[in-house]
């Protein structure tokens, strides 16, 4: 299955999705996190399939609560069905989306190989998003939330979170 | 219990990660540490999430109940779980040398069952495969840190393994309904899956300085519905509330 772009949703219907934000990473919306595998219409009611990031994320319910309100305030009625396949890998994530995570203090997945050395502690690859240093390390390989690692630069001395490369 | 045997391949399959998943989300507030207690809380999220997939597919192949009637509205015979991950969280050591087993078994089954002929038991094993290999790199750095550490975290991680080891048989020993889901290409072949396992552990045993007992295997049929003695006491703590307030929701 393809993951559909902006351009193949109505705009009617992507200007609203544009509205619906992630409940942990309120910077991203729907769109941005890449979550969005199906949009179907039919007249009024629309079905929406969305898949989670991660298996336990306890957001996708309230994406799914948030998704069924701003589209009810449009005149929509929906059913949201949680679909596993394609896996979201972030590389799902828009580029807009990367830049409004460094923006908000979160730093953006890294290619896989990079991250998992970077996981491991083998090197120095993740920035910092205050300061742009790579002269960072790895405080906890799991963090505030599930798709989150924990890191610490040591040249501003901020801690900052690591959003995980899953692929 | 429903007399169909992919509900009860899900059942075996989800019951040891609720079990482990709730065992683990004990030590929430008392990890050693914050790092550690956020690491092993995030695992235990990772295995409910996987859960959740398994028993809604469970409750859409009974046509009644939900997710939920599937986790807290069964009697203990009905859970099909292995004992190893009823085991308590006597001390760290255990916690991450239970952790550890469990994963190496747990990498290449999601690996299995991503080549399920079963296309919902596919997308699983693919959400979970990413999952499971970022616990088994943890678990495994752990053993590396006890068994190569100082020497209580080393005497302690050999006593976890002599204890715990004996458990790890019954993952490998394929019951019924497991053989017959290999056999249609649904579910995994633990014969294969055990190569993996004993490739994993003794590299991660050798670098971690500890050598598995050759004790016998512990008399488990988990899988059979037979539980230790931990279990019930687990069962009472999932299910208090359901059963208390039935239907209850948040």
């Amino acid at each position: 299955m393809v993951i559909p772009q902006p351009a193949d949703i109505a705009p009617e219907i992507l200007a609203i999705l544009e509205t619906v934000h992630d409940p942990e990473v309120p910077v991203l919306t729907v769109m941005d996190m890449g979550i969005m595998r199906k949009v179907e219409q039919n007249g009024t009611h629309l079905t929406i399939h969305i898949s989670p990031t991660y298996s336990g994320c306890p957001a996708m319910d309230t994406i799914a609560d948030d998704l069924k309100t701003a589209f009810s305030e449009h005149g929509f009625t929906t059913d949201i069905e949680l679909v596993l396949a394609p896996a979201w890998t972030t590389d799902d994530m828009s580029e807009a989306g990367k830049r409004k995570l460094e923006e908000y203090g979160i730093a953006s997945p890294l290619e896989a190989t990079a991250d998992k050395e970077a996981l491991m502690g083998e090197a120095h690859k993740v920035k910092c998003p205050r300061c742009g240093s790579t002269n960072t390390h790895l405080v906890s390989a799991f963090g505030s939330t599930a798709c989150k690692a924990h890191f610490k630069c040591k040249d501003c001395l901020e801690p900052f979170d690591y959003f995980k490369c899953l692929k | 219990m429903l007399n169909n045997s992919l509900y009860r391949y899900l059942l075996l399959l989800g019951d040891n990660s609720l079990i482990l998943g709730h065992r683990l989300s004990e030590l929430c507030g008392h990890g050693p540490n914050l790092e550690t207690d956020i690491a092993l809380t995030n695992h235990s999220l990772d295995l409910f999430g996987q859960v959740r997939s398994y028993f809604q597919y469970a409750a859409k192949i009974a046509g009644e109940g939900t997710e939920d009637s599937v986790a807290f509205l069964r009697y203990e015979k009905d859970y099909l779980n292995v004992h190893l991950v009823e085991q308590p969280n006597t001390d760290f050591a255990h916690v991450i040398c239970r952790q550890f087993l469990w994963d190496a078994y747990h990498l290449p089954l999601m690996k299995a069952l991503m080549k399920s002929k079963d296309e919902t038991l596919a997308a699983i094993g693919a959400k979970g495969e990413k999952e499971a290999a970022y616990h088994l790199r943890f678990s495994s750095e752990w053993m590396k840190r006890l068994g190569d550490g100082t020497e209580e975290s080393h005497k302690r991680l050999q006593s976890a393994l002599d204890h715990l080891y004996r458990y790890s048989y019954e993952l490998f020993k394929e019951s019924e309904v497991e053989k017959e889901m290999k056999e249609k290409g649904i579910g995994a072949d633990l014969g294969k899956i055990l190569e993996e396992w004993k490739k994993t552990t003794e590299d991660i045993f050798r670098s971690s300085n500890v050598s598995p007992s050759d004790d016998p295997p512990a008399i488990a049929k988990g899988k059979q519905g037979f539980h230790t003695e931990h279990m019930g006491f687990i069962l009472a703590q999932i299910q208090y509330m359901q059963r208390a307030y039935p239907d209850m929701q948040w």
